[in-house]
């Protein structure tokens, strides 16, 4: 509750007191532009870590749920081994459903590899069979065993080696924006608390005459806060709409693009930056908060 | 009577040389005391010492009978607001204007400022400041930034002024007008400590109030009689 009434000083309190403290324009605008530029990078970060949530969660959507059969024997053997393959998986506990993927699919899958010219039924390729598991999977161990044994061409896909680092790496990605964005609080913090200081150094005078004439360190410290806080609060709202404009600019994302063209905001997300501006204004009440306490102590 | 403020056996020393030893003074209700002595002699180290700018290496110093090692620094901040303190260089605030400055003091204590207007309109007809309320502070004239110091030293009623060569940089016409202020604040019952190097302005107060004038020799302080 004294954090609220403390803030709600500095957006509604005594605003004659703003006035004490000589303007600086120096102070002023590092402060504000370092809040705008933090505020914006903010918004980058935000943007990476959500775009690389949704790719880690897409990746795993799309992977998780889904194996091949790789069926490769010699031409005589492969429809018997693909059939045998088949009613193994339509008996196997755990999959939803299994088919053998066409001539043309397999092309398809080979076309962007080979070019549509090569001749592809010329060369060996084997049989793929699509595996769709429920919701608890099968026994993969046991299924391997099993197509081994009916089937000695089957290899069992289930995308494991390629699920596991592309979702690690898009885990790594989100953490390392989550990250970003605490050291960006944090360097936001340093800076505004060093150019607090400063300021209060360059008013040693100030805050003398304030002394003299009965005026209590919390009212000095409180003319700072007020200050800052709110030069912070301004450079990260207009940080914040430049990076929201930023992003919006970016190429549309589309379902079936890379993952840049993915970056971005979608739908509520698009709220989450508006939080930037009074977590600005925290960071920046604090950091001055601490700043005065100091400088007014090493003062007295 | 009580006295406002009490040295007793006050000591002071700066780099590792004594500047004043078993000082004892008494500032008593309605008092006016002058403070001589000469330059770098520390009148205004006793002067600091008086309004807490200063503590004492030794003895003992009570404000309104409080001792000054027991206050915090908002104990001293309420202090202040009860002694009103006038430098030789004014120390405004050169952004505010001369109206701001003065009413500065009731702005820090949280008072309704609106409520001192009045206050601050008869202030500044008292000082002669009236058609320089909106000027800044360098844009004054010396004598017109000491009646202003003046002005804002007293927009709380304090019990005490401490005027620490307000004199000083003043020819002899504005010196005494300056005095005079002074001597109008002690007849309201305010208690006065002024320091001066002026035996000439001392004299001439002699017809219009009964000062003590105190001598800062040998690092104590002693009180002047005959010999002024």
């Amino acid at each position: 509750m004294s954090i609220l009434n403390s803030l709600g000083d500095v957006f509604g309190g005594d605003k004659q007191a703003d006035r004490i403290v000589p303007p600086t324009g120096f102070t002023a605008r590092l402060t504000s532009f370092t809040a705008a530029a933090m505020a914006f990078l903010t918004v980058f970060a935000l943007a990476l870590s959500l775009a690389t949530g949704r790719l880690a969660d897409r990746w795993s959507a799309e992977l998780a749920k889904t194996s091949t059969v790789r069926i490769s024997a010699p031409e005589a053997q492969l429809a018997a081994q693909s059939t045998a393959v088949l009613n193994i998986l339509k008996t196997t506990p755990g999959i939803a459903s299994a088919r053998l993927m066409t001539e043309a699919e397999q092309h398809a899958l080979l076309e962007p590899w080979f070019g549509s010219d090569l001749p592809l039924e010329t060369l060996p390729i084997p049989s793929l069979i699509e595996v769709v598991e429920q919701e608890v999977g099968p026994d993969m161990e046991g299924l391997r065993l099993r197509l081994t044994a009916e089937a000695p061409g089957a290899v069992l896909d289930d995308h494991t080696r390629w699920r596991r680092p592309l979702a690690a790496a898009a885990a790594r990605l989100r953490l390392l924006g989550m990250f970003s964005i605490v050291l960006i609080l944090g360097a936001t913090a340093a800076m505004i608390t060093l150019a607090a200081q400063a300021a209060l150094a360059a008013n040693r005078q100030v805050i003398q005459v304030l002394r003299l004439i009965g005026a209590r360190d919390n009212y000095i410290a409180k003319a700072f806060v007020r200050r800052f806080t709110m030069r912070a609060t301004v450079g990260a709202f207009v940080g914040m709409l430049v990076g929201m404009l930023g992003i919006f600019a970016l190429p549309a994302a589309a379902e079936e693009g890379a993952f840049l063209t993915g970056l971005g905001f979608r739908g509520w997300h698009w709220m989450i930056p508006l939080v930037i501006p009074p977590i600005a204004a925290f960071v920046a009440f604090w950091s001055t908060r601490f700043a005065a306490t100091r400088s007014l102590d090493r003062m007295a | 009577m009580h006295p406002l403020i009490e040295l007793k056996k006050a000591g002071f020393s700066y780099g590792g040389g004594d500047i004043f030893r078993d000082v004892d003074l008494h500032l008593t209700k309605g008092s006016f005391h002058f403070l001589t002595g000469p330059s770098g002699s520390g009148k205004t180290t006793l002067m600091k010492m008086c309004y807490q700018a200063l503590m004492p290496d030794t003895g003992t110093i009570k404000v309104f009978g409080k001792d000054v090692r027991a206050m915090d620094r908002d104990d001293v901040a309420i202090v202040r607001r009860r002694i009103g303190v006038v430098h030789q260089d004014c120390q405004f605030l050169d952004h505010l204007s001369v109206a701001e400055n003065i009413l500065l003091p009731s702005q820090v204590a949280g008072r309704d400022v609106t409520q001192d207007v009045a206050n601050l309109n008869q202030l500044l007809r008292w000082v002669s400041l009236t058609d320089h309320m909106n000027a800044l502070p360098p844009q004054l004239s010396g004598g017109e930034r000491q009646r202003a110091a003046l002005a804002r030293a007293v927009i709380l009623s304090p019990e005490v002024v401490i005027a620490d060569e307000p004199t000083g940089n003043l020819d002899w016409d504005m010196a005494q007008r300056l005095l005079n202020l002074l001597i109008e604040l002690n007849k309201m019952g305010k208690t006065v400590l002024m320091a001066t190097h002026d035996m000439n302005l001392i004299r001439a107060s002699r017809q219009s109030v009964s000062a003590r004038v105190l001598r800062i020799q040998g690092k104590q302080v002693h009180l002047a009689g005959a010999d002024l």
